[in-house]
């Protein structure tokens, strides 16, 4: 497939603002049993803040895939069916969640309906928190089986997608919220550091686990199912046009081979050992920019594995596309 | 319930393209909107396209096989196209199977393309919509042109006839007819996708000769020459026997 780049702004942000959200709620629940030292009602504002501007940034790339984006609101119609559709649904949902997490939090907002004597405050906010946790997991779910439903793109459809985006999207979330914890409350630094080091490792044995799945994948579809044609040599002659079309434009990534395994390499480099080593060295010296840094560096990581993803799928309209003439 | 449908005769086909223009020539100019190019007379055309004849080699020189095959949207039973659409945009019609894009809500997402195995639907780059074979709809339905013409203009334009158009689910039709008697068949069966366009195979024609048939039964002497005839007496069984 093509790549878009505006498909992989939104999956990569989004990832980070529910990863983000959910590390704040952990946090929370944490604290609520005594586990973690409560925080100031600031640290969950602004930290609901964090994660709303990158829902909203995710949002705003999406609107740049569309043709007509004016007619957006059309697309949460046919929820029933199109994974698609869902997620235009849990999107908005959960934004909805974190905004009201974070003004819960802002005004202190409470109920008293669980009746727990905490030294954290706020039962309504755990209330909250906990809706927008579900629809923080719905969404990579949703965002998963856009691409996992497709069931003849066979590199996308296995559960290791939606895996992979859930794993992807809590690493850097909490990769981000390790450096806002050594930012504004250090004691929570080495929680989120130590969870940022599982996501990520969890997800490095789960995203090899596709790559190798998908370098023994047996493609289904071969040229003598497509023009039904059984001989074992069938060679395409003339794809009927010599100019290009949308059919040679959108579903091929146009690189040449030994950039496109470059590729490969450069997202797992990026993704898990340097953020790691960056992370580490900021845990030790309780660095804000080297945690900061591991952040942006295993962002753009993601950006390039989001961007291989998408490039690795073969999709069988391809066999009827070989040759110009 | 009525599936209407496309059968192309691959045996038949001269891969003339004459389909392809007159599919372009008729939905540019329908009530829907044209089918924009870029470039048309320039470097690297490009345009949007519902119907397309690509060549295949079948075999190695010199037992080559020359394949046309023209493609376009196969009207699936189970269009994978259809379920994944966010806005219910594409949707195939109950009444008769015909798989259409209401380009009113559709978004231009592209998501159908994807998940169309065949690749026969294309965004126009001008009007940012999915655009897909329609099988003629604004003509086969239409009561102003006569009844004989109320096909599909590829069906129209082919000038071998490669084209049949009818309804798949009407056991009697010419088109149900052709597929069960020219064994027809479906592209990518795999995917369960169940295409309502069928294709009838290369069918070649060949005679069986066997050594007897080069060995007349009745000369065995192997002299060739005008036979003796029976004395006009004798009993005479014409053409069965020469005496």
């Amino acid at each position: 497939m093509h790549p878009a780049f505006s498909v992989i702004f939104l999956t990569t942000l989004i990832g980070t603002g529910q990863g983000f959200f959910l590390a704040l709620y952990t946090e929370q629940v944490y604290s609520v049993v005594e586990l973690l030292p409560p925080q100031p009602a600031s640290f969950y504002t602004i930290g609901s803040v964090i994660s709303l501007a990158f829902l909203i940034a995710g949002l705003i790339a999406s609107f740049f895939h569309l043709g007509h984006p004016e007619r957006a609101w059309r697309s949460a119609a046919r929820w029933r069916t199109s994974w698609l559709s869902r997620e235009v649904i849990v999107l908005p949902a959960l934004m909805g969640a974190v905004a009201a997490y974070g003004l819960v939090h802002h005004y202190e907002w409470d109920l008293n309906i669980i009746g727990i004597k905490t030294s954290a405050h706020g039962d309504l906010s755990l209330v909250v928190g906990a809706g927008g946790a579900a629809l923080a997991f719905l969404l990579f779910l949703c965002t998963g089986m856009i691409y996992a439903c497709i069931k003849f793109l066979q590199e996308w459809a296995s559960w290791l997608t939606v895996v992979n985006y859930t794993l992807f999207g809590l690493a850097s979330g909490f990769l981000l919220a390790t450096a806002y914890a050594a930012y504004r409350a250090p004691a929570l630094m080495y929680f989120y550091g130590g969870w940022t080091v599982v996501a990520t490792a969890t997800v490095l044995v789960t995203r090899v686990g596709s790559l190798i799945r998908n370098r023994r994948l047996k493609y289904k579809s071969t040229i003598q199912t497509a023009i039904g044609v059984r001989h074992a040599r069938i060679v395409q002659k003339s794809q009927g046009f010599m100019g290009g079309s949308f059919n040679t434009r959108d579903f091929f990534h146009g690189v040449e081979p030994w950039l496109f395994r470059a590729i490969k390499w450069i997202f797992l480099v990026l993704v898990f050992p340097v953020p790691m080593a960056f992370l580490f060295a900021g845990m030790i010296d309780r660095s804000v920019t080297l945690i900061t840094s591991a952040f942006v560096i295993q962002y753009l990581g993601l950006l390039v594995e989001r961007w291989f993803f998408f490039a690795q799928a073969n999709h069988p309209q391809n066999l009827y596309y070989q040759t110009i003439s | 319930m009525t599936q209407l449908a496309l059968v192309i005769d691959l045996n038949v086909c001269v891969g003339c393209h004459a389909c392809v223009t007159s599919c372009k020539e008729w939905n540019t100019s329908g009530e829907a909107g044209y089918m924009s190019d870029d470039r048309p007379y320039g470097q690297d055309p490009t345009g949007t396209f519902f119907n397309r004849v690509q060549t295949f080699e079948v075999g190695e020189f010199p037992n080559t096989d020359t394949v046309h095959f023209p493609k376009s949207c196969l009207h699936c039973e189970d269009p994978p196209c259809v379920p994944v659409c966010p806005t219910g945009a594409s949707y195939k019609r109950p009444e008769d199977g015909i798989v259409l894009v209401d380009y009113d809500k559709c978004i231009g997402c592209k998501y159908c393309a994807w998940a169309c195995p065949y690749g026969v639907r294309e965004i126009d780059e001008h009007q940012k919509v999915m655009k897909k074979c329609t099988l003629c709809v604004d003509r086969i339905y239409d009561m102003s042109v006569p009844e004989s013409e109320r096909k599909p203009a590829c069906v129209l334009a082919c000038p071998t006839n490669a084209r049949l158009f009818g309804d798949v689910h009407d056991p009697e039709s010419a088109v149900s007819i052709a597929i069960s008697e020219n064994g027809g068949y479906a592209l990518m069966p795999e995917w369960g996708t169940k295409p309502a366009n069928h294709y009838l195979p290369r069918r070649k024609m060949r005679i069986k000769i066997h050594d007897d048939e080069l060995v007349r039964a009745d000369n065995p002497l192997k002299k060739e020459g005008v036979l003796p005839k029976p004395d006009v007496k004798e009993p005479s069984l014409d053409d069965a026997t020469s005496w």
